[in-house]
């Protein structure tokens, strides 16, 4: 409490503010513009095409976050869940023998199983979220290797086509543009994803206000299941085959890109469109620098940078907010 | 008076952005006595009190301390100033020993380690100067609040603090904890140190009080004796007169039908064989101590908490054990005792708070009805007056009387028809007090049955129908409005558990 609180003058409160609700974009923009004079190679078709390629996995994932994040909850298992839902798929289709599309949708029904499990551990078996799920990304990672030998396994061609083009247009682009516009849907317009934030905002609050919260944490989860699920699929698509490394580490870039995108880890605030200009700032940032010929090594620790920064950012804000 | 005061603030003001909240303000506080701060939710007391407290800088005016002109940049130059701050919310660590607690940013310590046996004699003697025995290895968090003040005050004496800005220390006390309370600031007094108080309880300025600054608007509007008549205090305060603090009018209510049915509901631990019934059109108090089991009843009948036996009815109805959703289906609206923790989200905006309870009631096809919602909420935030500047405004930015008003049009909007409400007019200030009470009074004359627990017994005598005393979880006894006073009410409610409060 030793911090002196000045009054802001007028302007520098308006652009403060600007600054601060839309930080990401802004942010975005500047790394665009900068790229752009830095290397002939960034504003291409190509190099477009493969950071809408290489933000759907992410993206994807972090939508399903975002629903966590915004209850209250955080899903570290996300990267591990999406490797067993891939590899699920794939022995489904190899080794069992199904035909393609119920293989796809029995990868996509493991996703949200693993999620659901992981709500009813947070909600009805009173496990802190990081501990349910940090059980279940171990448990998941390690069904997967079981799974697999540790080998990779082919895919359908239903699995396949995810990965795909879909014309000139590749389908992960696709399937991210409609998981955004559903995740958005769900989250802004039903009951279940106002009851989200509420949970976030105060978990006791709603309950007595009668939001059935536990209910409504499951759904969380088993919705994050699906979407890791999602992205799996996608990830599996493009390489015809579930890999049992597949996504690990992801959920990582999942929770920043939802944080850069304003949500608060506190619960009870974030947005699908900030979320997937998190996952964007993310992925361009990873492409302009190996661009840029900037090593992987130097690239963790400007991530890093970036998310210190945006978390400041959200800080900041929070502070213009309450004085 | 002839004395130098220990600390002035010298015609100060406080503006933020376009903003003045503060606006050419004096007040002093004296050795030895209490200076209270009186002033509806928003009048600027607590940015005054900030300033002192080193928290703010006044943009007008200055500080003097001891005669001298001073700057306070920091809570610590105040500090060291000997002006410390016991906020409504302690600043104590609840996992750490009272000793530590005292002691802490000051650990003894020897070799580097900290020296356990001077850290507990240390914290002993904190304590001893306002003569509180406990264990000092007790934890915070394992001690009632009125105690964990105590403890805050400790510390800050220890620090040699003079000058102790109490802010609104008796919102969440007992009437016999408050008077404990108020035994250690006349001691305080007696040993020259100032204090600068603040309550919402206009009966405890006179009692503890020496003289009143009223503030309204940001405005010095008065200074004036403790001794001043309440009605005229309340009318500096407010700036008109309020005819009547509890406008309770009651119906006839010998012919209504009971809506509300209580059958030796019991709680293990908490409460057992509480019986009584409400009727339409009446208000039903529940008076007793904290930690009677008053608040465990109130959750348990809203289906917050399970209770072990017994049975809770809406009109002949029996209510499943433990349903929240069940409850509100039956009618039942629950304003519980911590806004801020269980009453609102304070991040979300008004129109989210107020439509919580109907937002799957009203949806179609699990889609929200955002339009009805707003229309809604619109139209019982104008019935109920809250004051705020856009019905999408994050809640957490209104006063603590425009939230509570957001709590009650919550369950206006469920139509609910009995509302169980738990201290309803804590941390309120006066003006929205009578709001509340005429909204109870809108309630019971359309039909609605209210229970109502309350731990201020003006409150309790004023506004209900008929009073329940509970004491150590049972039932000590009923009275009319008409055969209830303060002594009946304490009688019933401390008989010889009163040591058990000291």
């Amino acid at each position: 409490m030793s911090t002196t609180t000045l009054p802001l003058k007028r302007r520098g409160l308006d652009y403060k503010k600007f600054l601060a609700n839309n930080g990401a974009l802004v942010g975005l923009v500047v790394l665009c513009i900068a790229l752009f004079i830095a290397t002939p190679d960034f504003l291409t078709a190509q190099n477009l095409l493969n950071i809408g390629i290489q933000v759907s996995t992410v993206a994807v994932l972090a939508f399903g976050m975002t629903f966590v994040i915004v209850a209250g909850g955080i899903d570290l298992s996300v990267g591990a869940v999406a490797a067993l839902s891939a590899m699920s798929s794939g022995w489904m289709f190899a080794s069992a023998g199904l035909p393609g599309w119920i293989a796809l949708l029995g990868g996509l029904f493991v996703g949200a199983l693993a999620g659901t499990i992981n709500g009813l551990a947070n909600a009805y078996g009173k496990l802190p979220s990081f501990i349910a799920t940090l059980a279940m990304l171990s448990v998941a990672r390690g069904l997967t290797l079981v799974i697999s030998d540790g080998r990779p396994i082919s895919t359908p061609a239903e699995v396949s086509f995810l990965g795909g083009n879909l014309g000139p247009v590749p389908m992960p682009i696709i399937i991210l543009v409609l998981a955004a516009l559903a995740a958005s849907f769900l989250l802004n317009r039903t009951v279940i994803g106002r009851s989200m934030y509420a949970v976030g905002g105060n978990a006791e609050a709603a309950r007595l206000s009668g939001l059935p919260v536990k209910r409504i944490l499951v759904t969380v989860f088993a919705l994050a299941g699906l979407f890791a699920a999602l992205a799996g699929l996608l990830l599996a698509g493009r390489l015809d085959s579930a890999q049992p490394q597949a996504a690990a580490g992801y959920e990582l870039d999942a929770i920043a890109a939802v944080v850069i995108g304003g949500a608060s880890l506190a619960g009870g605030l974030g947005k699908i469109s900030g979320t997937f200009v998190g996952a964007l700032v993310l992925v361009v940032i990873r492409n302009g620098l190996n661009l840029l010929n900037v090593t992987s090594f130097w690239q963790q620790v400007v991530i890093g940078l970036v998310i210190a920064l945006a978390v400041g950012v959200d800080v900041l804000r929070r502070k213009t907010r309450s004085s | 008076m002839s004395q130098q005061p220990l600390v002035t603030l010298q015609n100060v003001g406080k503006t933020f952005g376009p903003v003045t909240v503060i606006k050419d303000v004096t007040v002093s506080v004296y050795a030895g006595k209490v200076q209270v701060l009186l002033g509806e939710n928003g009048a600027g007391k607590s940015t005054l009190i900030k300033m002192m407290a080193g928290v703010y800088q006044p943009d007008a005016g200055h500080i003097v301390v001891d005669g001298q002109t001073v700057t306070l940049p920091t809570t610590r130059a105040a500090e060291e100033l000997g002006i410390a701050t016991i906020h409504q919310e302690l600043n104590l660590v609840p996992t750490m020993s009272i000793a530590e607690n005292v002691m802490l940013g000051r650990m003894p310590t020897k070799h580097g380690l900290v020296d356990r046996s001077a850290l507990r004699n240390r914290a002993r003697a904190a304590l001893a100067l306002i003569g509180l025995d406990v264990d000092v290895d007790t934890l915070v968090g394992d001690l009632g609040i009125a105690r964990q003040q105590l403890v805050e005050i400790a510390k800050a004496l220890s620090i040699n603090a003079r000058i102790l800005i109490l802010d609104e220390p008796t919102a969440a006390l007992t009437r016999h904890e408050t008077e404990s309370l108020f035994a250690v600031m006349t001691d305080l007094r007696r040993r020259g140190v100032g204090m600068l108080f603040i309550s919402h309880h206009l009966d405890e300025i006179a009692e503890v009080g020496d003289t009143v600054t009223v503030l309204r608007d940001g405005e010095f509007i008065a200074e004036v004796p403790a001794s001043t008549p309440e009605d005229d205090l309340v009318k500096l305060m407010v700036g008109r007169n309020i005819e009547d603090h509890f406008p309770r009018s009651a119906g006839d209510v010998s012919q209504a039908t009971e809506i509300l049915t209580v059958d030796k509901l019991t709680s293990a631990g908490s409460f057992s064989d509480i019986s009584f019934s409400v009727k339409a059109g009446e208000v039903l108090g529940i008076a007793g101590l904290v930690g009677a089991g008053r608040t465990e009843l109130i959750r348990a009948i809203a289906g917050a908490d399970r209770y072990t036996s017994g049975t809770v009815a809406v009109r002949g109805r029996q209510l499943p054990n433990g349903s929240i959703q069940a409850a509100i289906a039956a009618g039942i609206g629950h304003v519980p005792e911590d806004r801020k923790g269980q009453g609102l989200v304070l991040d979300a905006s008004v129109n989210d708070n107020l439509g919580y309870a109907t937002l799957a009631a009203t949806a179609k096809l699990g889609l929200v009805d955002f339009a009805g919602q707003r229309s809604r909420a619109a139209e019982v935030a104008m019935k109920l007056r809250i004051r705020m500047h856009t019905i999408d405004q994050s809640i957490g930015a209104l006063s603590g009387g425009n939230q509570q008003k957001a709590v009650f049009g919550r369950w206006i909007i469920a139509a609910s028809t009995v509302l169980l409400l738990d201290e309803p007019t804590r941390g309120v200030d006066v003006g929205a007090k009578v709001e509340i009470y005429e909204l109870m009074n809108a309630i019971t004359a359309a039909g609605g049955a209210i229970l109502m627990v309350s731990s201020e017994l003006p409150e309790i005598l004023g506004m209900s129908d008929r009073i329940l005393v509970m004491r150590d979880g049972r039932i000590a006894g009923e009275l009319t409005a008409a055969e209830a006073t303060q002594d009946a009410v304490m009688t019933l409610a401390a008989r010889d558990v009163d040591e058990k409060y000291e």
